[in-house]
């Protein structure tokens, strides 16, 4: 099927200005502006045999994306799920518009433009039918992939009418109308992801699958602590290795601090190229490499604890907000509580480790990448490698799990930068999982010193915190800083939010529910030790905390209802528990998504933590798109808090990171993973994401769940470093 | 060493050596090997080392079986070696050249194995790169244990992580596919 260029550019001037929504953090700082327009004939392909192609445009690392945006266009289209196609897109700003995958926007993002290509397509697919029978549009309906004519028995499927629908005008898509919520036959449909059949089969649809005729596979060697460059190494002897076939040291300079650029660039280190990958990688096992290991050596996990103790004592470098008068309240005879939180760096640690195919050819570079911002990887690369944008083809593969580590882009560098050394010869990078959990883009720690004072009605009248973090006197290391906005800013009279920050020579990054993954232990953690002051129910306090009132991006009766929701599901305050085993509550707004979760847990002798169940409500709008992808983002989000909660945690000596794979940092497994009870509350708003808002919440849950049931305040986090284990 | 090798040091170089060293090293360390994969038997030539899993991988071509720690510690590369789940990213070639191997490429013709069918139908992988491990350790599972009790199955699949939180769905759709016709 054509749709003809001009009628979409109208079409896409309307749709286009929703796509650029706000922007993730990430994507917003670099990277060509989106085209002004799309073109639904990218999106739906329309054989004469009626096949039914849906393109789906953003990078799929697991989040259910390629099955989430096709539904969107399916529903519109008025075609049977079934007998549908979904295709990947390429890399394609002009033709597809934006193309990441980030801050759980999708849904917000393709809500309204994806359901337009499908209905704008029925139109026209209809007025093509109208034109044939010489009748009027409004004599004929779309259903099932056919056009029928009421009153008659004439009929024509979507092929025979492609390619005149072809010629026929565009609707105007201000007076297009949507379908209504009730009469969805997609949408709201529990769907199992497109993929699914390939998957269970084995079919290599993953990035480090890709393969092509002649492909060598390339290991990169870099120097254990960040930046650090190659002063000497034995490659004359790694050359002659079995199976080796290109070795080279690559000279380049990466800033290491004070604050590390959300993307470096090319990082120095050795290439080895051969002829199967274990080849390369059992050559590079025998290199001897003497590094200039450069300032950031001397960073460790033990000295940056110590510091933020020194800064905490002294003035901040910078106060982010200060409303009413903390001190005065503090010596007012209110009660007060200080307590000092602390969280580690973790890894992303997705199970696919980082690589990326490249292959450089008559000045044309194309790549095979599980990106996901192609955009930034493609203008990154460009710069690096000094090749022009134009001439860099970048194609999109399934992702074995990101979680936000392809946000940034340094493998595809590398793996480009690789290629074009040995022009005509398709190469693989594949990073080993110890080089992904040793140059990751970490979620950053931090420390946060608390002050909050209850008065004698058990109310929250002042709240101090004195954040210490990683930057400069200026700037935030990637991910490490704080909206001065966080809750429950503006929520307490007297509020006051400090920050002090310590120069990092370490690559630092988004990862699921970047800010909100730490913040929401620390704030949630801390509201909780206030109510117990306060001689309050937790969840009681909460919703006096919350009010009734309203502030500025944050919708407070929201929030409220799911929390009501959890405690009612959970059955919060009516069920007798044994001894041992109680319930901690915590919620929290991130991702444009309100959630609010109660964990049951007991605590046994020698701290074994079991986690029996966790309720988790969460309002992400009017419409949940795909149940079955939703459930299952929920359940991963509860998982990966529970993982990040017991023993996750990046350490450096000597600026290196001690931890290299998952042995030492580990996920959560089955037989430990709760019973998880996910309920949606709906609102009457567009739909909104869930790759991340679900996350936050289950560690303070949690946490405050084991001081409900031994009395133990857990302010550090991962918890094995205060004696728990799984029970 | 020996005067006479010292001589011949002497006499032929370093280079001699060095070339000497690595044909030796091919006679024993890179070898044709004999191998039974999803029924069909093959030869490889590969250094005698290498872990089974890059022989799939890189040599047969067939990638479902997947690479995530290198350790063991992930179970994304298991594999079937004589019916038993076993970590083909530490399982050195030279050690199954007589035994039958079978990836998630020859679980069952035609994705009809009952596990292949429940997991479609519980919509179980997120992003999918662990499931064939997952899979795999449960056709093993079930080859034993042919309506395993949760005790049975946290035994048999706690070997195999999965980094998005899907095992709610994985022990679902193991339960479901005991119930199915075709589990032994």
């Amino acid at each position: 099927m054509r749709l003809t260029r001009r009628s979409f550019l109208q079409a896409g001037a309307i749709a286009g200005g929703g796509l650029f929504v706000g922007a993730f953090e990430v994507t917003a700082q670099q990277g060509p502006p989106p085209p002004p327009t799309f073109d639904a004939k990218a999106f739906v392909k329309i054989a004469p045999d009626g096949t039914i192609t849906l393109v789906s445009r953003n990078p799929e690392i697991g989040q259910g994306i390629k099955t989430m945006l096709p539904m969107l266009i399916a529903e519109e289209l008025e075609v049977d799920w079934k007998s549908v196609k979904v295709e990947q897109a390429d890399f394609d700003l002009a033709k597809y518009g934006m193309q990441t995958t980030g801050g759980s926007r999708a849904a917000s993002n393709n809500w309204v433009p994806m359901r337009q290509v499908g209905a704008a397509t029925r139109h026209m697919l209809i007025a093509a039918a109208a034109q044939k029978w010489n009748v009027s549009e409004a004599e004929c309906f779309a259903q099932n992939g056919r056009v029928y004519h009421k009153g008659t028995d004439r009929s024509l499927g979507y092929g025979e009418l492609a390619s005149a629908a072809a010629a026929m005008p565009v609707p105007d898509l201000k007076t297009l109308k949507l379908k209504e919520q009730g009469d969805f036959k997609i949408i709201g449909k529990a769907t199992g992801q497109v993929d699914v059949p390939d998957i269970v089969t084995g079919k290599p649809i993953f990035g480090i699958d890709f393969t092509m005729p002649g492909m060598l596979f390339a290991a990169y060697q870099k120097c254990p602590v960040f930046g650090g460059k190659v002063k000497n190494a034995n490659i004359d002897e790694i050359k002659k290795l079995p199976g080796v076939k290109n070795v080279f040291v690559v000279d380049t300079t990466v800033k290491a601090g004070p604050v590390v650029e959300g993307d470096p660039g090319l990082e120095p280190g050795i290439a080895i190229v051969a002829d199967t990958w274990w080849a390369a990688n059992s050559a590079r096992k025998k290199l001897n490499v003497e590094w200039d290991e450069g300032p950031a050596a001397e960073q460790s996990s033990a000295a940056f604890a110590k510091r933020a103790l020194e800064l905490a004592q002294g003035a901040p470098d910078r106060t982010l907000k200060n409303d009413g008068d903390v001190e005065k309240v503090f010596k007012s005879g209110a009660k007060v509580l200080d307590a000092a939180y602390e969280y580690p760096f973790i890894s992303h640690a997705p199970l696919e480790p980082r690589n990326c195919s490249a292959l450089y050819k008559e000045g044309k570079l194309e790549i095979w990448s599980t990106t996901q911002l192609p955009a930034r990887g493609t203008s990154l690369t460009a710069k690096q490698l000094d090749i022009p944008e134009a001439n860099i083809k970048v194609h999109l593969l399934r992702a074995g799990g990101s979680f936000g580590r392809g946000l940034t882009n340094d493998y595809m560098v590398e793996a480009s930068h690789i290629a074009m050394k040995m022009p005509g010869t398709p190469v693989k990078l594949v990073w080993t999982r110890e080089d992904d959990m040793q140059h990751d883009y970490y979620r950053p720690g931090g420390f946060h010193f608390l002050k909050g004072a209850v008065d004698d009605k058990g109310k929250v009248v002042a709240w101090r915190n004195h954040f210490v973090t990683y930057g400069d006197k200026e700037h935030f290391s990637s991910s490490a800083g704080i909206n001065a906005g966080e809750f429950p800013s503006d929520f307490v009279e007297n509020f006051a939010m400090h920050v002090s920050a310590m120069p990092l020579a370490l690559k630092t990054g988004a990862l699921r529910a970047p800010t909100a993954n730490s913040q929401c232990f620390v704030m949630q953690g801390f509201i909780d030790e206030l109510a117990h002051a306060a001689g309050k129910d937790p969840v009681e306090f909460r919703l006096a905390l919350l009010g009734d009132g309203t502030h500025k991006g944050y919708d407070v009766a929201r929030m409220r209802a799911v929390l009501q929701a959890v405690a009612e599901r959970s059955e919060w305050g009516k069920r007798k528990l044994p001894k041992g085993t109680a319930m901690g509550v915590a919620f929290h707004y991130s991702f444009q998504g309100y959630f609010a979760h109660v964990a049951e847990v007991s605590v046994a002798a020698n701290n074994k933590l079991k986690v029996h169940k966790i309720w988790v409500c969460g309002d992400i709008g009017s419409q949940v798109i795909n149940p079955s992808g939703a459930e299952a983002q929920v359940q991963g989000g509860v998982i990966d808090g529970l993982s990040e909660l017991m023993t996750q945690e990046i350490t450096l000596e000597k600026g290196r990171v001690v931890q290299s794979n998952y042995h030492q940092h580990q996920l959560l497994r089955l037989s430990k993973t709760p019973q998880i009870d996910v309920h949606f509350v709906k609102s009457d708003h567009d739909p909104t994401g869930l790759g991340e808002p679900s996350l936050p919440p289950v560690i303070p849950a949690v946490t405050n769940a084991i001081f409900a049931a031994t009395g133990q305040r857990v302010r550090t986090i991962p918890l094995s470093k205060s004696g728990f284990s799984w029970a | 060493m020996c005067v006479r090798a010292v001589r011949f040091r002497r006499q032929f170089g370093e280079a001699f050596w060095r070339g000497l060293g690595q044909i030796c090293h091919r006679l024993v360390s890179d070898m044709a090997i004999e191998l039974t994969v999803n029924g069909k038997a093959m030869s490889v030539d590969a250094a005698a080392d290498t872990p089974l899993l890059w022989v799939l991988r890189d040599v047969l071509n067939l990638h479902g079986t997947k690479y995530g720690c290198g350790i063991a510690q992930c179970g994304a590369c298991t594999v079937h070696v004589n019916g038993e789940a076993r970590r083909s990213c530490v399982t050195p070639i030279s050690t199954v050249a007589s035994a039958k191997i079978t990836t998630i490429e020859g679980l069952a013709p035609n994705a009809s194995h009952p596990l292949q069918k429940a997991w479609a139908e519980v919509d179980v992988p997120q992003c999918g790169y662990c499931q064939a491990g997952q899979i795999m350790s449960a056709a093993a599972l079930l080859e034993k244990h042919p309506k395993p009790t949760d005790a049975q199955i946290d035994a048999a699949m706690d070997g195999n992580l999965c980094r998005c939180g899907t095992y709610v769905r994985v022990r679902e759709a193991i339960h479901k596919a005991a119930g199915m016709k075709g589990v032994a």
